[in-house]
């Protein structure tokens, strides 16, 4: 198996290039949890004027039917108004699509946004809808038997694993 | 022990009929998910996906507007159909048994249940006959309980005292007829609250009600001093034959809360109503709509509630 990249270089990575593209109409939000974690960083190291805006998709999932409500949902709270926004949506890693599916018809809920872009860590593959990140730190093979995930340390150290899917 | 009707194998919420029997988790995870809810109800478009093609039965069998509206408008919320059934003045007057009305309305593709009853126990009948996948809330049955009554009054609570660790409430008046009183006693010990009062007359205390952890109180004076909360309680006459009481002037004189009374309370206390309010009889309207009042809150927050609680059960 490779050697999984190193998160905090692919943030600062995401950060360059993320950069000369961002401007006053900017706006970013995180999908909780790992999404949010790299979207702090980013946030800060892009200096965005807009006050970060944080994500639970929990009442947008489409397997509520199977699993029922994910177990303490967090609040989304989005302090800017979405209408007329070029955003940029942040998760930890991508793979089926489904939680950026759920998450841009949560946003559509708070209004129409000029643009979203999607800004990943990871790019995993395995991807079941049409959705791709315009913004991706790192294509990263994963065995289908298992699950890449962020993890942030005490010291707020970012850093990918992989773990058994359950 | 026998297992909890209300929680499925894995011990997730599967029909909520009565606070009491809720494990303390649970309790805060239902609170937490409301939490997320509140968020919604802030938004301009107060509405998510997630209970898409699910149908909500409102079977009311004594009459009620709020907690009928409220769930209505919490079901719709989260894009649920929601049929209301009136039913003191439909089948059931033309000799429909309880359990016939239920099995006919699960042949119209029910999914959950909102059932308040006059009789206690009625909605635990309605959810052992259920399907699998059909679910029941208790809205109210007798004088039993009032479960998401009970969950929105501590929603409140946490929401202004964030900690029940060190907090002291007082309910008061009519505690004898109320389901609401009940339901939020369960709540407030299970989530630790190191004390909790009842005050009120002799006639309108349920006789042992010191075994569910509280003290009891008779003078109201006493009984408010130095509170965080005080939860007035309905004086609900309509539930009341004989003569519990002199007259309701009677009970405004000694059980009614005036801004003198609660000026007793801490300085920050907060005052809750469960509504419908009789001013006059049980709170002053100075006090009613003054600064320590956060009875409109209550209500804001149901709906919230109603939505988290629908959802965690529809789920299961």
């Amino acid at each position: 198996m490779s050697v999984l990249p190193d998160a905090e270089r692919l943030c600062a990575q995401l950060i360059a290039e993320l950069k000369p593209l961002v401007g006053p109409n900017s706006a970013m939000i995180g999908l909780y949890t790992g999404g949010v974690w790299l979207a702090e960083r980013l946030h800060a190291g892009l200096a965005l004027s807009a006050p970060l805006g944080t994500m639970d998709i929990a009442f947008y999932r489409d397997d509520y039917h199977k699993q029922g409500l994910a177990r303490d949902p967090k609040r989304t709270q989005i302090p800017f108004p979405v209408e007329g926004r070029d955003l940029l949506l942040v998760d930890d890693v991508l793979f089926t699509g489904r939680t950026v599916r759920a998450a841009m018809n949560e946003l559509f809920d708070y209004g129409r946004p000029a643009r979203i872009s999607l800004v990943v860590l990871a790019d995993r593959g395995g991807r079941e809808l049409p959705i791709c990140a315009q913004h991706c730190g790192a294509k990263v093979e994963v065995p289908a038997d298992m699950r890449l995930r962020l993890r942030r340390g005490d010291d707020g150290e970012l850093k990918l694993e992989l773990e058994r899917a359950e | 022990m026998q297992s909890n009707p209300q929680l499925n194998a894995n011990g997730e919420l599967r029909h909520l009929l009565s606070i009491e029997g809720l494990p303390r988790d649970v309790l805060g995870s239902i609170l937490d998910t409301a939490a997320s809810f509140v968020g919604v109800t802030e938004r301009e478009v107060k509405k998510v996906p997630i209970l898409r093609g699910k149908s909500v039965f409102n079977l009311f069998f004594e009459p009620s507007t709020r907690t009928r509206t409220t769930f209505e408008i919490a079901a719709k919320r989260l894009s649920a159909d929601v049929i209301n059934l009136n039913i003191a003045v439909s089948s059931q007057t033309k000799g429909e048994s309880l359990l016939d009305t239920v099995a006919n309305l699960s042949a119209m593709q029910a999914d959950l249940f909102v059932v308040r009853h006059g009789s206690s126990g009625a909605p635990y009948l309605i959810a052992q006959h259920v399907k699998p996948h059909e679910h029941v809330i208790n809205a109210g049955d007798g004088r039993h309980a009032h479960p998401t009554q009970g969950l929105l009054d501590l929603y409140t609570i946490r929401h202004y005292k964030q900690d029940f660790s060190r907090l002291s409430v007082a309910i008061v008046g009519d505690v004898l007829h109320s389901r609401v009183a009940r339901s939020l006693i369960h709540g407030l010990t299970t989530l630790g609250t190191p004390e909790v009062r009842v005050i009120g007359p002799q006639t309108l205390l349920p006789t042992g009600v010191e075994s569910l952890g509280v003290r009891v109180f008779h003078d109201m004076r006493e009984g408010l001093r130095g509170v965080d909360v005080v939860v007035m309680l309905r004086l609900q006459s309509e539930r009341m034959r004989g003569a519990l009481l002199p007259s309701a002037q009677e009970f405004f004189k000694h059980y009614g809360l005036t801004a003198e009374k609660l000026a007793l309370a801490k300085p920050d206390a907060i005052v809750m109503h469960p509504g419908p309010m009789n001013r006059g009889v049980e709170i002053d309207s100075s006090v009613a709509d003054g600064p320590h009042s956060v009875i409109l809150p209550q209500v804001t927050f149901g709906i919230a509630v109603r939505m988290a609680v629908m959802s965690m059960v529809a789920g299961k």
